[in-house]
């Protein structure tokens, strides 16, 4: 393995530059498959059967406590990159653990915003714009699941091995999956919610 | 006793009951075989385990002929079933369920894989790479196609086939009209090989883009690697809509959702959209490679350099962005207004320009070459003009307003077969001519591959011309029957005659690949064709790390300069070189997929919930996993350059 000790620990190595690369490839096709979503959900949007409209079930206040949630989440994880450029480990994996604790949060509410809508009869199976509507969040919503997984593995290999050239790339690109969740919910918020609350 | 009942195939018929026994000895052969033979270790670690870029390569390919022949009984069931008026040989049910596995397995089960078999094997080869950016992934993308391969494939013996068409419209594919669980096996089995289609994407993007030998620009690359960099631009692009689609359908299906149902505010039309968001790109997927193989070939045999390289790279990436412009010509009856037929009319119509363009480039080619007619030759001339008239008849379908006419005929289905037959399938079997020596280290009888290419031809001419005219006259595709008066029986008589041409030649290949092992020579060399490019530049077998030494590029035909203009191909010195090890992981991984899948398809929930924490817990143990690779010494490589005869050090 050859090290490049011009470049940041994450881009050090031949394979860590494929492994950034690979995942901005990735991120391509995660654009593709939640453009997809929104797509859909723009299409069935006015299509409420016998169901609620948006206007009639959205809520401003858990969304906009989910919105400060995550938003605060991918700010933090930047602060948990610049420690771990700085080589600070310890800061590191508390920036990184204070992620997953807002993203946790925000599951929390999201998951309790599915049951109330559930409760108040919007259901998957009520009508094409509430499953689209639930598809959509629910893609994002476990790919924030997916993600606290994902980041407690790597907040235990960081803590366990220390910096290297191959935690530092893991603990990059899961950063960078964040922030892309980030981006996804801003679209949800703005296209999703405060349209539909219009 | 209601659960067993979903097993039950819903309209069984002797020649499914024989498919079984078939299938249960076959398994039972295999079992025994290995066992017998003690190659069980062999095939595991050799095989299911390999992270080999031409390794997975030649399973593709494998899987892909398999594919081929089971797709093509499909075919000429098909075709012996309408051969003569009001014929009693299927019934309408079996018929249904038969086009729509013939086209499933011969797009997504056939044609991809023939091509990941070629973009596996050949491109590392072309851009002097020593595997894939992600060799584990790369694995775990043969197993996911292969176990949605199969998953597919088993389907109509236990429960029954999807009989929807390979385009699933719903409201046809919901649970009102599509009971039985075949569309079941349709969403779910494309879905978990679609993944492995989008990971190879990512693989081959970031392999072509970062991993080419030093010298070799982007506008240095061969022709089959540009084809292949802009063909997995496209999977990336579209297969999440496919992913989201067949999610969707999914979800209709099982969990009562109101996608594309008709009441609750659902939109059947949203899926002929999606799927056509993804299914037009596809067939360029498959195309756009297949053109690669061709400039390749017909490069090599008229000894020239590609005609105008820059316009075909220019055309190809055109050919791309249209491709995503042009899906609602599927469906120009289905009342989406003026306007939008005509946009959709004029993109597609569009999409002949940069085609002909290369057509024009192939000819240039040739022009005042020393042409050689060799078989993979020979494929490629048949291709410009076959391939040509499919093209014709495809903008006369663009016209929305004659459309009406076409639409739903027979004269759809021979354009598209006049397309993907000469254009793809004609390619993979150039390519695997072609490449057979890199493979194999022998080349494939060239008198009865000629044979091949003729019956092929002539086969595939006198199947599906008289499409067109029938077609015109009115017969509907997917129809299982016609009367005596409408007057097509003897048009159809001559597809079947065609149809079984056809299916002599395909037999034909396999008898060569058998006369070949016997027959041909073994000491061809490493470049037998007296190619241009790269891949043949390196031994015959090709070594586990396939260039000892990273060769240096300076043009479009390294290879070729290396031979007559005395360039450098390899100037550096040995070095060990780092490999990466076999993983059983990949195999597991997908075999739990498989798993995931069959209970999907039944909805047996608690084993859904088992084997999704299966999946999972593969992930986390390769998050934890520490595997650096290995490293070949010098002495190794030396050792294997002698005995692979190359040594070119």
């Amino acid at each position: 393995m050859k090290l490049d000790h011009s470049q940041p620990l994450e881009y050090s190595t031949g394979q860590n530059n494929l492994n950034i690369f690979g995942f901005w490839i990735f991120l391509g096709a995660e654009i593709m498959l939640f453009a997809t979503l929104f797509t859909t959900y723009f299409t069935l949007e006015h299509r409420t059967g016998n169901g609620p409209t948006g206007a009639e079930i959205f809520e401003i206040t858990p969304v906009l406590i989910e919105t400060i949630l995550l938003l605060t989440s991918s700010f933090v994880i930047g602060l948990g990159i610049h420690a771990m450029r700085l080589g600070k480990i310890k800061a590191m994996i508390s920036f990184f653990s204070i992620t997953l604790l807002l993203g946790l949060g925000f599951l929390g509410f999201e998951i309790f915003e599915f049951v109330h809508y559930v409760h108040i009869g919007a259901g998957l199976q009520t009508s094409a714009f509430t499953a689209s509507l639930l598809t959509t969040l629910g893609t994002h919503g476990a790919h924030v699941t997916f993600g606290l997984f994902w980041g407690l593995a790597i907040i235990l290999q960081v803590k366990k091995r220390g910096l290297t050239p191959e935690t530092a790339n893991k603990s990059f690109i899961f950063s960078l999956y964040w922030h892309f969740l980030d981006v996804v919910w801003i679209f949800i918020f703005s296209f999703i919610y405060l349209k539909g609350m219009m | 006793m209601e659960f067993f009942e979903r097993f039950a195939i819903p309209h069984p018929s002797p020649a499914i009951y024989a498919s079984m026994v078939v299938i249960g000895l076959t398994v039972i052969a295999i079992i025994a075989g290995l066992t017998y033979f003690k190659k069980w270790g062999y095939l595991w670690r050799e095989w299911l385990t390999t992270v080999d870029h031409k390794r997975i390569g030649l399973m593709y390919l494998i899987s892909a002929l398999l594919m081929l022949f089971r797709g093509g009984v499909d075919a000429i069931m098909m075709r012996a079933q309408l051969a003569t008026p009001d014929s009693k040989l299927l019934d309408a049910q079996h018929y249904n369920e038969i086009f729509t596995t013939h086209g499933v397995v011969m797009i997504i089960f056939m044609a991809m894989p023939f091509i990941f078999a070629f973009m596996n094997y050949i491109v590392p080869l072309q851009i002097g790479a020593r595997d894939v950016a992600f060799p584990r992934l790369n694995a775990i993308s043969f197993w996911l196609f292969f176990m949605g391969a199969m998953l597919f494939n088993i389907s109509f013996v236990i429960g029954g086939s999807p009989d929807a068409g390979w385009t699933s419209y719903f409201p046809l594919a919901g649970n009102e009209f599509s009971e039985s669980v075949g569309t079941n096996y349709y969403m779910i089995a494309i879905q978990i090989s679609g993944l492995g289609s989008l990971m190879t994407g990512i693989n081959m993007i970031t392999t072509i883009m970062k991993m080419r030998a030093p010298g070799m620009t982007m506008m240095k690359m061969p022709m089959f690697t540009w084809s292949t960099l802009v063909a997995n631009l496209i999977i990336v692009t579209v297969f999440p809509v496919l992913t989201v689609a067949l999610a969707m359908g999914t979800m209709d299906r099982l969990f009562a959702t109101n996608f594309f149902t008709s009441s609750n505010g659902g939109m059947d039309m949203l899926w002929a959209n999606l799927f056509w968001v993804w299914g037009h790109p596809e067939v360029y997927i498959l195309i756009l490679p297949a053109f690669g193989i061709y400039s390749e070939i017909i490069s090599t045999f008229s000894s020239k350099n590609l005609y105008g390289y820059k316009s075909m790279v220019a055309s190809m990436v055109i050919i791309s962005v249209l491709s995503c412009l042009v899906w609602a010509h599927h469906f120009f009856t289905m009342g989406q207004g003026a306007a939008s037929n005509s946009f959709f009319s004029i993109t597609t119509m569009a999409i002949a320009v940069p085609t002909g363009v290369k057509i024009f480039n192939w000819l240039f080619t040739m022009w005042k070459g020393k042409i050689r007619f060799t078989v993979p030759m020979l494929y490629s001339i048949g291709f410009i003009p076959l391939f040509t008239i499919g093209g014709v008849t495809g903008v006369m379908l663009a016209m929305s307003a004659a459309d009406y006419q076409y639409h739903n005929t027979m004269f759809l289905v021979a354009h598209f077969h006049n397309t993907i037959i000469p254009g793809v399938v004609f390619a993979m079997l150039a390519g695997l001519t072609y490449y057979w020596p890199k493979m194999f280290g022998f080349m494939l009888n060239e008198r009865i591959g000629k044979w091949t290419f003729w019956l092929l031809s002539i086969g595939f001419v006198l199947a599906f011309f008289p499409m067109y005219i029938t077609g015109l006259d009115g017969q509907a595709r997917r129809m299982y029957t016609y009367s005596e008066a409408t007057g097509f029986g003897a048009l159809n008589m001559i597809s079947f005659v065609g149809a079984g041409i056809m299916a002599i030649a395909f037999a034909l290949i396999v008898y060569n690949v058998y006369y070949s092992i016997r027959y041909s020579p073994r000491n061809i060399g490493s470049d037998p064709w007296d190619a241009r490019t790269l891949e043949w530049a390196t031994n015959t077998p090709v070594p586990e790390y396939n260039f000892a030494i990273t060769p240096q590029v300076n043009s479009i035909q390294p290879f070729w300069d290396s031979k007559k203009k005395g360039h450098v191909l390899f100037p550096a010195k040995l070095d060990k070189i780092h490999m990466p090890n076999n993983s059983g992981m990949p195999f597991i991984l997908c075999s739990i997929f498989f798993v995931w899948g069959f209970s999907f398809v039944f909805a047996i929930w608690p084993l859904v919930i088992l084997s999704t924490i299966g999946i999972f817990a593969c992930l986390v143990l390769r998050s934890f996993e520490k595997d650096h690779g290995r490293y070949i010494s010098i002495e190794e490589i030396k050792e294997t350059e002698e005995k692979t005869g190359g040594a070119k050090l």
